[in-house]
């Protein structure tokens, strides 16, 4: 393909490139507003599930249980059904249960628990060693929270950022059920329904590239602050 | 200065009881430094860990400088446990934080304001050696060198106890010796009272003047360093003695190793010298007076508090009748003295 007939291709398809780029924006906003409020939910809540655990900071049987069994029952709904299932939720929230920030409540909902599971497992990683240092310097509670382990646990956090942000890119693309926008469900409707394999292609391009930078970026910053 | 006084530690397995510590009675002098050996599961790591109350006893009392610290309430303790320095046997530095700043950790923690943080943090990375490795991460450390951060890091907070919980276990022999000589000079320079665990006799001779043998939760021994190596009172402080001296027999020596005298064979003996043994020379005097050649296979003696003992494996070479008056010489002299077998 010559330089030429992209331009061409270009100049005849304005309106697909808008189509494109507008749903590339909805993705991207949809992806990192629910990652976004995700994190800002699902870290305390993985905290938690960590330190109330048995022979835990703040050991608490109950609370972990209870916490566990809402987190699990979280991951367990399929996402295309929490989409639906949220509905009168998603409404009462943001006012409508269709459009772009329609989606971002079941896309927020579906990815607290995750992120809590992957959080926890973060925490996890970090030596008990250094809780008892710190412990035996006379660390409060909230001093060991902040201060050891979750900056020892900053690589995995990253790590677990980078892999929730890719799942959201995936569950994003079922945000067409609610009219959500972006690119799966420009996928969807012009590639998959009418036969459109050139826009299916591009589509899915793009998620690849996304996909892609948002692992390399997630990558450079385990690696600027891994210090293992 | 430290005192435990009736202490008690008990876990539960599901339904199973162990006695981790059972009546442990210990006062360590302020300023001194004490050293507390076991084998592993004796119950010495526990023991530390009640110090500062990492563990809490089940029963009993801690005291440290005239604080018991089993009655304070959880933010209390955390008060109190900063004049308790810690190092342990892993490290435990935190990756994500420089040199300066895990020694900075504790003061940070006491919410002391920055610069007297730096100037503190700079003294006490000059006195453990390490002012050129302040902005390193501890991954690019030596083990020695991570000890040394962790001491620093320990003394932060102007203690007065350092606990040492297996300090040494995890460094080779010349590190060991020269984290032994910081750990010498700091309770020199600062009054500081130590207490640490190991299972390693040299670390014991090498820098406590007291020490304590514990064996299966309970305090057998206690005392200056010197007579309890030499005259150990227990059976059980007897045989760990023995153990951390260990001359066992080597492999071909035992497949050859029989229990009768034939042709030709000679007696492999195990001398156990201790400090009621008489201070002679009596190997040579042995091989000159009953005319046997010894043959000293493997020996471990050595000389603590003015008292030799040690172990040693030796072979008695000459006619049975010279071997055996040789042997009821040695016994004569209080030499412990085991025949093993005889060796072809």
């Amino acid at each position: 393909m010559s330089l030429n007939t992209v331009v061409t291709w270009w100049a005849e398809n304005t309106r697909l490139i808008e189509l494109l780029v507008d749903s590339l924006w909805q993705t991207i906003v949809m992806v990192f507003t629910s990652g976004f409020i995700g994190f800002a939910v699902g870290i305390p809540l993985g905290v938690l599930l960590h330190l109330s655990k048995k022979n835990g900071l703040l050991e608490n049987t109950v609370l972990n249980k209870s916490l566990g069994v809402v987190v699990n029952i979280g991951r367990s709904i399929p996402f295309i059904i929490l989409l639906v299932a949220l509905i009168p939720i998603t409404r009462f929230i943001v006012g409508s249960s269709i459009g772009t920030p329609a989606a971002i409540v079941p896309l927020t909902i579906g990815a607290i628990p995750f992120i809590a599971r992957l959080v926890e497992g973060a925490l996890l990683e970090v030596p008990s060693g250094l809780v008892e240092a710190a412990q035996a310097m006379g660390a409060k509670p909230i001093q060991i929270i902040n201060k050891v382990l979750l900056p020892e646990a900053l690589p995995g956090i990253i790590n677990a950022a980078t892999i929730t942000l890719v799942t959201l890119v995936g569950y994003s693309a079922m945000a067409g059920t609610v009219g959500g926008g972006g690119l799966g469900d420009v996928g969807i409707r012009y590639g998959y329904q009418r036969f459109d394999a050139t826009v299916m292609i591009i589509t899915i391009v793009i998620l690849v590239l996304l996909v892609q930078l948002i692992q390399s970026v997630g990558d450079y910053l385990v690696k600027r602050v891994d210090h293992r | 200065m430290i005192e435990i006084k009736n202490v008690n530690k008990v876990f539960y397995q599901g339904d199973k009881e162990i006695h981790a510590l059972s009546e442990i009675n210990l006062k360590i002098e302020q300023g001194s430094i004490f050293g507390v050996i076991g084998s592993s599961g004796a119950g010495k790591s526990t023991l530390i860990r009640c110090v500062n109350l990492l563990e809490r006893p089940t029963n009993g009392q801690v005291v440290v400088d005239g604080v018991d610290l089993t009655r304070l309430s959880e933010q209390e303790l955390t008060q109190t446990r900063r004049k308790i320095g810690m190092i342990f046997q892993h490290f435990n530095l935190l990756s994500s934080r420089t040199v300066f700043n895990n020694v900075a950790l504790p003061l940070e923690l006491a919410g002391v304001d920055k610069q007297k943080i730096k100037q503190k943090v700079e003294s006490l990375l000059k006195l453990v050696g390490l002012e050129d490795k302040r902005d390193v991460y501890p991954a690019n450390l030596s083990g020695g060198q991570k000890q040394r951060v962790a001491i620093a890091r320990a003394l932060a907070s102007d203690p007065k106890v350092l606990l040492c919980d297996e300090a040494t276990s995890a460094l080779d022999p010349a590190t060991t010796i020269s984290i032994l000589e910081l750990l010498r000079k700091i309770n020199k320079e600062l009054n500081l009272t130590i207490l640490l665990i190991t299972h390693e006799m040299a670390v014991v001779k090498g820098i406590c003047e007291d020490v304590a043998i514990i064996g299966d939760g309970k305090l057998v021994e206690n005392g200056k360093v010197g007579d309890i190596f030499a005259h150990p009172k227990t059976d059980l402080a007897r045989e760990f003695i023995r153990s951390t001296l260990d001359l066992s027999i080597p492999a071909d020596y035992k497949e050859r190793l029989q229990a009768t005298r034939v042709e030709n064979s000679y007696p492999l003996i195990r001398l156990e010298f201790t400090g009621a043994s008489v201070d002679a020379p009596v190997i040579s005097h042995v091989a000159r007076e009953f005319n046997i050649d010894i043959s000293i296979l493997s020996s471990n003696m050595d000389y603590v508090g003015g008292v030799k003992f040690g172990l040693m494996l030796a072979e008695f070479i000459g006619s049975e009748a010279c071997a055996d008056k040789a042997i009821q010489y040695l016994k004569e002299q209080k030499i412990e003295l085991e025949v093993l077998g005889y060796v072809a």
